[in-house]
């Protein structure tokens, strides 16, 4: 049938995108609509001791301030970041203290500058090291996966090995910065709860709100119709959905907080920090005998959240001797959270960095290495793999790259002031799914209409669902509708962990065969008000597999290397996925695309430095943490395989939002160290960082 | 309304409407556009200069809406992504470019880059150089946009999503 | 952000009256720096005299062949002006490397020269500043400093200048015009940013309710070699981590005349006097530039965390000498 999966449908929203007229969270205006402006702690540790608020009150259009001595009393929330406004502790610098509401977003801008609050401020620590005293293993890291694995003697097998990298790196914390800073419109009427949210799930907002309010879920409707991205940072309610709801309570009006940008470093979690630690020891052919991978990282004080940048390790290679631990201290910074391929990023940039240093180490053409270590079955779980691709992809990318002939010495090819270099790196990410729900019915005039509360944060959600439901009822694209994005719609799962498409897919393509069944059955015309059927997923979609499922990939870029400035351009990068089917190639590879994008930026310009006597981000805004523009990006391609694998879901796809991000800063870094022979095992890969190593070297070989 | 000290009248063309309206003072234009017009196209994704997402057309010429007082725009033509295209149901150009070229995601930065993106192609006809512009071209001639030329000039419009490739692509579609 | 009267000025004259009779005012230009920053609470006016309309909006060659550039022409304008690429091509090139295309059709030439350090201590009211707050101490000195000064700090500031545009007009000998209570006066462009010494405060030698109305371009360096180059955390849309701005003359062989100033190094635009000075007389060789720039790079005292800066400028300047002699020497860019 015409646009099914695998057509390259366009999105279905595109022309309100384009045109303007696509609604954000904070832009659905009610009368008597008030805005509001948070205040945050500037001390990174204490108590309030007072907030007089007698200087914002009189600003003329200030209608009410919010604090922890006049806020609307909340249910202990289950995530202690939403507790805002609840007692006088300050976990962490830039911590809402008050919340200024107001006619205008004028007056409430004033009115919180207006705010005095007062502290005792306690002595604070926030800075990270692998020695710090705080250190623990924690039971277990993000995704529930255990702190430590170990297999057989990992330091022994290390100690004898013919080849050896023991080598630490280092990934600053990150910031996710979707283009749309969080925001919440709520308001009340007749006891029920109604909120417009910037969120990768509206369902867990309800659940949250329902649970911090005493609230019957049935009394909350959220919705998120346009979502300006989130990349993890929305994946979760945050405090602009508890204040928002906590204002309109308090002041009786619809109320909008839609958070300055700079505030959004310390309350809507950011990439922690992770050190690193690799070893890995090798026979002289390649083979690895022992892999250890050591990562400390830090939480806050209110939540642990241990990134588990060690995970890939047990996924990724055949070794007979293997540690992975994670160890987290519990520091006075803002709470860290989900951003795009939390753990496989950071963790791949250090586990794919050290394989490029064992291949030069070995001579080995760093491609032949990853083939020689391609292990049957997991490593750690001893599963089966329902697929993997890697090697794959790994030669298609080198076919499609030009890989052949590459002269592996570093620091030989000049263009001028410029060194070129290319580099490769290996990139997977998990096959995620959780059960949704959707109804799908059949309408006299020949339309269909699909309902989930899938959230379409980009993605191109409604488009890709339309063509799954079309597909499974047998009907051309056209006559598919689909509402998506309120949880007045069947429960879904939230769009995260790239586990919406196959989440969501699945229970449409469930609801649409039971349709399609039921129509082959129904004879004549349909009644007035259709045909309809549904479907849960619970039980299959959660259902424990007997395989190891996970996306591959492979990473190739070429750099340039400016040996005046030290200034990095990568003038080439291309991925190739193991994806599972890819159910529309033209959003999919906007998806690829955009997360190498975001590796790019994690190479070279995104950085974020906690400042040890403040306590805060220093980086704080889009002009000092580097988003990487226009001119930073020049040739990106994605490509994939055709893979066929039937242990995934019925339309035998794999999450594909965050797998481009996740080799991208290996291979920059590889093809930096390819051109210059300077390997930096610290990002960014900036220009101070470059120019000091080309002169480090240059030292070195004068000597 | 407040202390005539600190409003003010204000006269616009906004998508060739004309409006008057008493402003704050501190009412700047991507504000008024946003909560006074009901024009929601131009977006707040920093409020401060530094990510694009405001870019309107004032007088023909890109700006940040975000950093200019409405009040001292008195007189001033507006054209925002809603208005691109005039008062036909057809797209512009560049939006009709976007679409086909699935130049975007989640859309928030979206109505930015389009805005800037024609002030681009009306700089570069009218010789305005750019960074990256051989410094020995002609000044006065218009400036061929290739694809170093599109990036550079957009470079003020963040995306996070990464649909810069399909962005650029978008934009050399429509270069006359 | 505070409330504010707004003046709309017709004339100079108008405009500082205005200033003048409204204590706390400030003068809005292009408004990309002041009103970020007002929105910080860092600027709170009571009152905004609107300069933005004063007839100051031209670029005019004078009869000494010198051009002179209103105040309210915006920078893209300027960067784009057929005299300034052919004659003074740094300034057009500085222009270009700064902000994005939105705010160079915003930011105004005076606006420009009287924007504020981009220091993040400084941008946060939260944190001590002596640039903001004399006497509340420096957040960055200890902290995270890796953007700030290697030449001509104090104890009291370590911040830069960010501007671009800047550096190009003090390396071009160009001087900065005002208008004020006292009359019209103008200043060396390398004279009119200061060093923070003990009053980081004052970031120029502007007096209290003077205009900047222009700046001057002098007729002795129009057309000589010059440009502008600058090394960036990205590739657009980034301040400087160093910059350089270079305006030379070959007699005979040698360097007759020498213009050279560091941006992103100092408090101020860093006219290098010193260089300048071992340049005269030169063959312009690599081991003559080098030599030059570590005349004046020897000075630099760089702090914990930003000791790359002596290295990346000194790399920058070398680089931009060369190829300006060389595209001098053979009547071509390299």
């Amino acid at each position: 049938m015409t646009g099914g999966v695998g057509a390259p449908a366009e999105r279905r929203e595109g022309r309100e995108k384009v045109g303007g007229t696509a609604r954000y969270a904070a832009e659905f205006h009610f009368p008597g609509g008030a805005q509001a402006w948070p205040v945050p702690a500037v001390v990174a540790r204490g108590r309030v001791t007072g907030v007089d608020t007698t200087a914002a009150l009189v600003v003329p259009g200030v209608l009410a301030v919010l604090s922890h001595e006049n806020a609307p009393r909340l249910v202990e929330p289950d995530d202690p970041t939403l507790a805002v406004l609840q007692n006088a502790r300050v976990p962490h610098r830039g911590w809402f203290v008050a919340l200024v509401v107001a006619e205008t977003l004028e007056a409430a801008r004033a009115g919180a500058a207006a705010v005095r609050v007062t502290y005792d401020a306690e002595e604070h620590d926030v800075a990270l090291t692998v020695s710090h005293p705080g250190v623990y293993v924690p039971e277990e890291a993000n995704g529930g996966h255990p702190a430590v694995r170990e297999q057989g003697d990992p330091d022994g097998a290390f100690d004898s090995a013919a080849a050896r990298v023991d080598v630490a790196y280092r990934v600053p914390p990150l910031h996710n910065h979707p283009m749309e800073p969080h925001a919440s419109t709520a308001r009340w009427e007749d006891g029920r709860l109604t909120v417009h949210t910037s969120s990768q799930g509206t369902g867990a907002v309800r659940a949250t709100l329902a649970a911090l309010f005493g609230l019957p879920q049935e009394r909350i409707v959220v919705t998120a119709e346009h979502v300006g991205g989130g990349f993890g940072s929305k994946g979760t309610p945050r405090p602009d959905v508890v204040l928002a709801a906590m204002a309109a309570r308090h002041t009786g009006r619809p109320v909008t907080v839609a958070l300055p940008r700079r505030c959004l470093p310390a309350v809507v979690g950011h990439r922690a920090p992770t050190l690193h630690r690799l070893r890995l020891g090798a026979d002289g052919d390649g083979r690895l005998e022992s892999l250890v991978h050591e990562v400390t990282t830090h939480t806050s004080r209110i939540k642990e959240f241990v990134e588990q940048a060690a995970v890939p390790a047990r996924v990724m290679y055949a070794a007979p001797h293997s540690r992975t631990v994670h160890r987290v201290a519990a520091l006075d910074v803002p709470s860290p959270s989900w951003m795009r391929a939390p753990g496989e990023a950071p963790g791949m940039y250090a586990l794919e960095s050290a394989m490029d240093e064992l291949a030069v180490g070995l001579g080995m053409d760093p491609i032949e290495l990853r083939v020689r270590n391609e292990p049957d079955v997991e490593p750690d779980s001893g599963k089966p793999f329902s697929s993997r691709n890697l090697v794959g992809c790994l030669r298609e990318g080198a076919r499609r790259f030009g890989w052949a002939g590459r002269d592996p010495r570093p620091g030989t090819r000049r263009d001028g002031p410029l060194l070129l270099g290319t580099g490769v790196a290996a990139a997977t990410y998990p096959v995620l799914v959780a059960p949704s729900t959707a109804t799908a019915r059949a309408r006299p005039d020949g339309t269909f209409l699909v309902r989930i509360n899938a959230t379409d944060i980009g993605t191109g959600a409604r488009t890709v669902l339309a063509q799954v439901g079309a597909d499974a009822l047998g009907v051309p694209l056209e006559q598919v509708r689909i509402e998506v994005g309120s949880t007045e719609l069947p429960s879904a799962s939230l769009a995260g962990g790239s586990s919406g498409t196959a989440s969501w897919g699945w229970a449409v393509h469930d609801a649409c065969a039971r349709l399609a069944r039921r129509l082959a059955e129904h004879p004549g015309p349909l009644p007035e008000q259709g045909l309809g059927a549904s479907a849960d997923t619970k039980g299959a979609a959660d259902a424990e597999s007997d395989f190891a499922r996970h996306a591959f990939g492979a990473h190739f870029a070429e750099v340039a290397v400016d040996t005046v400035t030290g200034e990095v351009r990568v003038g080439r990068l291309l991925g190739v996925y193991a994806a599972g089917r890819i159910l529309n190639p033209r959003t999919a590879r906007s998806q690829f695309v955009g997360g190498m994008t975001m590796g790019l930026g994690m190479a070279l310009t995104e950085g974020s430095t906690m400042d040890a006597a403040f306590g805060d981000f220093n980086e704080s805004d889009l002009a000092s943490y580097h988003v990487p523009v226009h001119a930073d990006i020049a040739e990106i391609d994605a490509h994939w395989l055709d893979e066929e694998d039937s242990r995934l879901n019925p339309m035998g796809s794999k999450g594909i939002g965050e797998i481009g991000i996740v080799g991208t800063a290996a291979a920059i870094g590889n093809a930096v160290h390819h051109a210059t022979g300077v390997r930096l095992r610290e990002l960014p890969l900036s220009p101070d960082r470059l120019l000091t190593g080309l002169l480090d070297r240059r030292a070195q070989d004068a000597l | 309304m407040g202390n005539h000290r600190h409003h003010a009248r204000t006269a616009l063309r906004v998508n060739g409407k004309p409006h008057t309206l008493t402003v704050d003072h501190r009412r700047v234009l991507l504000d008024l556009l946003r909560e006074d017009l009901g024009l929601t196209g131009a977006k707040k994704g920093c409020d401060h200069g530094q990510c694009g997402a405001c870019t309107v057309l004032v007088d023909g010429r890109r700006v940040n809406s975000c950093l200019l007082f409405a009040v001292a725009l008195d007189g001033c033509e507006v054209t925002t992504v809603e208005g691109l295209s005039g008062d036909g149901e057809e797209p512009h150009p560049l939006q009709r470019a976007f679409l086909e070229r699935d130049a975007f995601q989640c859309g928030y930065c979206t109505p930015g880059q389009i805005c800037s993106a024609a002030g681009v192609l009306a700089e570069a006809a009218a010789g305005h150089p750019s960074h990256v512009t051989d410094p020995a071209a002609p000044p006065g001639e218009p400036v061929p946009l290739d694809r170093e030329e599109i990036r550079e000039r957009l470079s003020g419009n963040l995306c996070r999503c990464g649909a810069y490739p399909r962005i650029v692509e978008a934009v050399e579609d429509v270069i006359p | 952000m505070k409330e504010f009267a707004y003046v709309r000025a017709g004339s100079v004259e108008e405009a500082t009256s205005a200033y003048a009779a409204h204590p706390g005012s400030r003068y809005l230009g292009g408004g990309t720096n002041l009103v970020d920053l007002m929105k910080l609470g860092v600027e709170t006016p009571a009152a905004l005299i609107d300069v933005t309309r004063l007839p100051l909006d031209r670029v005019e060659e004078l009869p000494d062949g010198a051009l002179r550039v209103g105040a309210t022409v915006r920078n893209s304008d300027l960067a784009a002006h057929p005299l300034v690429r052919d004659r003074y091509p740094a300034l057009s090139q500085a222009l270009l490397a700064g902000a994005s295309g939105q705010l160079r059709n915003a930011a105004t030439t005076g606006g420009n020269l009287l924007q504020r350090t981009r220091c993040p201590y400084f941008q946060d009211l939260s944190k001590p500043c002596n640039k903001r707050e004399p006497g509340s101490g420096c957040g960055a000195r200890d902290g995270v400093h890796r953007d700030h000064a290697v030449l001509g700090h104090s104890a009291h500031c370590i911040a830069t200048h960010p501007s671009d545009m800047a550096v190009a007009l003090a390396a071009l000998d160009g001087r900065v015009e005002l208008d004020g209570p006292e009359g019209a006066r103008s200043v060396p462009a390398a004279d009119f940013h200061r060093l923070p010494g003990d009053r980081p405060e004052q970031d120029t030698e502007i007096r209290p309710g003077e205009l900047v109305t222009g700046m001057l371009l002098p007729a002795a360096t129009a057309g000589l070699p010059s440009a502008y180059r600058k090394a960036r955390d990205r590739a657009s849309y980034a301040f400087a981590l160093a910059s350089v701005a270079v305006v030379l003359r070959l007699d005979h062989g040698v360097i007759g005349r020498a213009g050279l100033a560091f941006g992103a190094l100092a408090h101020r635009p860093w006219r290098a006097r010193r260089a300048e000075e071992a340049l005269l007389g030169a063959a312009p060789t690599r081991a003559a530039f080098e030599h030059a720039v570590e005349a004046e790079l020897s000075a630099a005292q760089p702090l914990r965390d930003n000791a790359y800066k002596v290295p990346l400028a000194r790399s920058l300047a070398v680089d931009v000498l060369s190829r300006l002699t060389d595209t001098a020497l053979t009547g071509r860019d390299s």
